[in-house]
């Protein structure tokens, strides 16, 4: 492996990703923690482009680097400090870890390698959408054919349960203001005009 | 050869934001530092893209440079006021 084979750049998002997930776990400070994940969102998202899938990858960015960090945030201003509690079992936990890890790396172990060409994904329908899908629905990109043609009740399901989602949202986090509800504290006074 | 030296320097730098990110004492280095973190992965995104032969992965990382943007504004508008939810009513907001 030279330098000139961009595989280098794998090698090294995959170890900036396995010391964020140590620090992470390690860290006692909640807030580092929250900005750590949301490194680790970005580190992923640079994989999942550089693998090429960058419709994940722009889920995982807006998702996990984007929303979560915030939603994070907005969790720890609403529970206690975590220093308020001193005994925990780390050991339970790691054990717990361990076997979880263990066991998803188990599930990996059948998948076939990456850009294997006799990989099942490869083999079922796929021939006919590249070969058919421009005649059958007359749409140029054939991700956007299987997306809104041949899986076209799919995704309108999938933006329905979007849309109710988005809905709820809003009405959890817009009640106290209908309501009138007076608002928290500020946590520091503004020093100009506002 | 010159997208491989732009792609170690993003990478070196990259773990020097990772290290004010890990050790930073105070919320405002680690708030830039995971900013910083998320414009070194736009740029990486970038070189990585012409260094594979992907030109086309450019429009991805500018989009990348937009959500980095609008994440780390809802970071610093939450530590202004503590909250996410929409602005109360009779309350001061300030210019955001």
């Amino acid at each position: 492996m030279t330098l000139f084979d961009p595989a280098w750049i794998d090698v090294a998002i995959l170890a900036f990703m396995a010391i964020v997930a140590f620090v992470v776990a390690l860290l006692r400070s909640v807030f580092a923690s929250v900005m750590l994940m949301g490194i680790f969102s970005l580190l992923s998202a640079t994989l999942f482009v550089i693998l090429d899938a960058v419709d994940v990858a722009f889920t995982e960015a807006s998702v996990g680097a984007g929303i979560s960090v915030v939603v994070f945030l907005g969790a720890m201003s609403l529970i206690p400090s975590p220093k308020a509690h001193g005994r925990t079992r780390p050991l339970l936990g790691a054990l717990v870890c361990i076997a979880c890890g263990a066991l998803l790396i188990l599930g990996t172990l059948d998948m076939p390698t990456y850009g294997d060409p006799q990989a099942p994904i490869h083999l079922h329908v796929a021939d006919r959408y590249l070969s058919e899908s421009l005649e059958a629905t007359d749409v140029p990109n054939v991700v956007t054919s299987v997306l809104a043609s041949y899986r076209g009740y799919d995704t309108l399901g999938e933006t329905t349960v979007i849309f109710t989602a988005a809905i709820a949202v809003l009405i959890l986090i817009g009640g106290s203001w209908r309501d009138g509800v007076k608002a928290p504290a500020r946590a520091d006074k503004e020093t100009g005009d506002a | 050869m010159l997208y491989v030296v732009a792609a170690i320097a993003i990478v070196v730098s990259m773990i020097l934001a990772l290290v004010r990110a890990v050790f930073g004492p105070t919320v405002f280095d680690r708030i830039l530092a995971a900013n910083m973190f998320g414009t070194k992965t736009v740029l990486l995104i970038a070189v990585a893209g012409f260094l594979m032969g992907r030109p086309d992965f450019l429009d991805i990382a500018l989009a990348y440079a937009l959500i980095n943007f609008i994440g780390t504004i809802a970071i610093m508008k939450f530590f202004r006021y503590r909250m996410l939810g929409l602005p109360r009513a009779g309350e001061d907001l300030g210019d955001l």
